[in-house]
């Protein structure tokens, strides 16, 4: 009997020991809900939806504060899922905040560029390389299309350019079946 | 005799083999130009190592395998490089990709070989060797072979099954290699044991092929090869690599695994007579055996240099007025040639040509009416049904849960469905817009990292700089207002020495003596 009390005092003694440990050791840092919105949107960090970056537009989501419609680059899709996970209707996009555009990257003309390193402080995602005087480089790997190098540069030497259709990004289209009615 | 297994469903389609397999094989003519495209093979496309310009020898090395899943591409003749730009490949999107362009000089003289002596070489380099010599797997799907030849973890594949089913209609490139080159074949096999330390070698070939059964059998027993000669029965797609395991074996790879999980390694007979051809004769891989059947005057087998225009082939093997297209592959799981400027490459197992009367276009769809026959047919034991509704729905995670992935995209499903619905297509689709997704979220985790530690080094940047004003306004205050001969400063000079002794009389704790001196001061 004694036994047996010691035994279970034991393991409450370690279950709770385990669980305090654990409530320390992974405690879940910030806000879960904003996290999750964030996770959801597209990261492009462009500021189109009112907020400077994704982070702090998810974070105005969930404290109820901005709508889900406002991420153009995320577009109908991203609003869906969205929608989707804060159990509220889908709407669609709203147009202040501008249209969802092809993807696209930027490519500064190297010949042009003075090296003023105005578009490193404005890419919020350091997609771009150089130094100050030299030419600058984006790496189109990184670059999430943003935009907000464009309007920083003194000698508008940087453009956008769609990605285009090629191997390694192609996708079967979705099947056109003409099916026959039965009525 | 072996006992043998059966796998799920299957179909059994008119064979049309005939057509194409009496004739032996045959050299197709040397092209004038060659566009040899740099990615012929799954993984990463080759880099190029030659320039505009140059003069290149047969099997010299045009493209150099770039990062770990690919494989080295070669001149397939001699001549000079013309030009290294986008040209259309095979591909069912008929989209361009960046190809080395080749004028032949019509000598065809070889660079310098050396075998690969396999005894003194350390398996390792034997592998590295065999990326560079271009091998990738000849049934179609062209993974780099010198991965599949890496035994991992020791004597994992136990056994090696040899591929020689060949269950697509119309396809006969593997029936003629097999007559024709058996010994060479056999030879591949037995290498490929060595190296993955195999201790039973598995040749599956469906009965419809008698021939190659005996050829193989009698080279078998010829080259004292202990490899056990199988006809299997002939039902599509038993070919399909986890279909012929399982048949020969009885095991199943599991969901989403691979055959090694299972101690089998499996290669198709074309690729198991490159590589004799690689290590005997340190021969790259510059040219295969392609079927042209269908709508032309000539159906027959053709050894074709990679890179030659399919067009060039296809008039060798002679026009017919009612020719309307061109599929790589066979009827099940091929796919249509937009442009037959496009090269024969590594994947090319045939070329078939198409007229009304072979391919009548199929009747209208109608919708599902939940018959069950795919699901009856499905090789994979999937539910076909289900996949086209989430596939069509767009509903991916449910597809994903219906095992889409595990789908082999063999056409059992279409071919058997009395609604006509082209199933596969929306398999394809699901799955390549799962791929974009996933790429896309990889893409948005990277955004988010580098945005978040460009965000908290801005911050550290930001109280960096406080700090350091901080640090500095003090003292240019103290400066400023305390003349440093002032009888305040000496009360703090003081008061620091005073403070600096107790300091250091503490840490000399273990030498008392020093106390007095020092306190004294
Ligand atoms: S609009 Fe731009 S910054 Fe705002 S959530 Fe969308 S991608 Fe992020
Ligand atoms: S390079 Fe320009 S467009 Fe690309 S992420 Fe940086 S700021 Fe945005
Ligand atoms: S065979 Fe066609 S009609 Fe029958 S259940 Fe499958 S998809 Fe539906
Ligand atoms: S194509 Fe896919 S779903 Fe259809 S029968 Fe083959 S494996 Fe099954």
């Amino acid at each position: 009997m004694l036994a047996a009390v010691l035994v279970m005092a034991a393991i409450a003694l370690l279950v709770g020991g385990v669980l305090g440990y654990a409530a320390v050791r992974f405690r879940v840092e910030g806000d879960p809900l904003a996290d999750k919105i964030d996770a959801l949107l597209p990261q492009t960090q462009c500021g189109q939806c009112g907020y400077p970056g994704c982070k702090p537009y998810a974070q105005a989501i969930a404290e109820g504060s901005a709508d889900i419609n406002q991420c153009p680059p995320g577009g109908e899709d991203g609003i869906r899922r969205l929608a989707e996970l804060l159990g509220k209707e889908f709407k669609p996009l709203n147009a202040e905040h501008g249209q969802p555009k092809p993807k696209s990257v930027a490519l500064i003309d190297e010949a042009v560029c003075i090296g003023c390193t105005l578009c490193i402080q404005a890419c919020p995602v350091d997609a771009i390389l150089g130094a100050s005087k030299q030419m600058h480089t984006v790496l189109a790997a990184e670059c999430t299309g943003c935009e907000l190098c464009i309007a920083p540069c003194p000698v508008d030497c940087i453009t956008m350019q769609p990605i285009a259709e090629d191997l390694a990004n192609w996708k079967w289209k979705y099947p056109a079946v003409p099916l026959k009615d039965v009525a | 005799m072996r006992q043998l297994f059966r796998f799920h469903g299957g179909v059994h389609p008119p064979e049309h083999k005939a057509v194409s397999s009496a004739a032996p094989i045959v050299q197709a003519r040397l092209p004038q130009r060659l566009i040899i495209p740099l990615r012929q093979h799954i993984g990463t496309s080759a880099r190029p190592c030659v320039a505009v310009g140059d003069k290149v020898l047969k099997g010299q090395m045009i493209g150099r395998a770039e990062g770990y899943v690919s494989a080295a591409v070669h001149a397939s003749t001699s001549g000079a490089v013309v030009a290294i730009e986008m040209r259309p490949v095979a591909h069912p999107s008929g989209l361009s990709d960046l190809c080395v362009v080749l004028e032949a000089d019509g000598d065809d003289r070889w660079i310098e070989r050396t075998p690969l002596d396999l005894g003194r070489m350390d398996a390792s380099y034997v592998r590295n060797r065999l990326r560079d010599l271009g091998l990738a797997g000849l049934g179609g799907a062209v993974f780099p072979s010198f991965i599949k030849l890496n035994p991992g973890a020791p004597a994992k594949v136990s056994t090696l099954v040899i591929n020689g089913a060949e269950c697509e209609p119309w396809i006969t490139c593997d029936d003629r290699l097999m007559r024709e080159r058996a010994q060479d074949i056999l030879t591949g096999a037995r290498i490929m044991a060595t190296l993955l330390h195999s201790t039973n070698i598995l040749v599956g070939i469906e009965d419809n092929k008698p021939e190659a059964l005996a050829a193989l059998q009698a080279a078998a027993r010829s080259l004292d090869v202990p490899a056990d000669i199988v006809a299997v029965p002939t039902l599509y797609p038993g070919g399909g690599a986890k279909q012929l395991i399982q048949v020969l074996t009885g095991k199943e790879a599991p969901s989403g695994g691979r055959s090694t999980d299972i101690g089998v390694q499996c290669f198709n007979v074309g690729t198991a007579y490159a590589l004799a051809r690689a290590v005997q004769h340190g021969e790259p891989l510059v040219s295969r055996i392609v079927s042209v059947t269908g709508a032309v005057a000539r159906p027959q087998n053709y050894e074709v240099l990679l890179g030659t225009p399919m067009a060039e082939l296809l008039e060798q093997a002679g026009h017919t007025s009612e020719a309307n297209g061109v599929i790589m592959g066979g009827p099940m799981m091929g796919f249509d040639i937009a442009d037959t400027a496009a090269p024969v490459v590594k994947a090319t197992n045939c070329l078939l040509v198409k007229s009304p009367r072979l391919f009548p276009p199929p009747p209208r769809a109608m919708p599902c009416i939940r018959c069950g026959a795919c699901a009856r047919a499905c090789p994979a034991r999937l539910q076909p049904q289900e996949l086209y509704w989430f596939a069509r729905a767009k509903n991916f995670g449910k597809a994903q849960e219906y095992h889409l992935f595990d789908c082999i995209e063999c056409g059992c499903c279409n071919y058997v469905c009395p609604s006509h619905l082209p199933l596969v297509d929306y398999y394809r689709y699901a799955k390549s817009e799962i791929w974009a997704r996933e790429q896309e979220k990889n893409a948005a985790d990277l955004a988010r990292r580098r945005h978040e530690s460009r965000v908290s080094r801005q911050e550290r940047e930001k109280v960096e700089r406080a700090e350091r004003l901080a640090a500095k306004a003090p003292v240019k205050k103290a400066q400023a207002t305390v003349p440093p001969d002032s009888a305040e400063a000496a009360a703090r000079k003081a008061l620091i020495a005073e403070t600096l002794a107790r300091v250091q009389a503490k840490q000399a704790g273990t030498a008392p003596e020093n106390i007095d001196t020092n306190s004294s001061s």
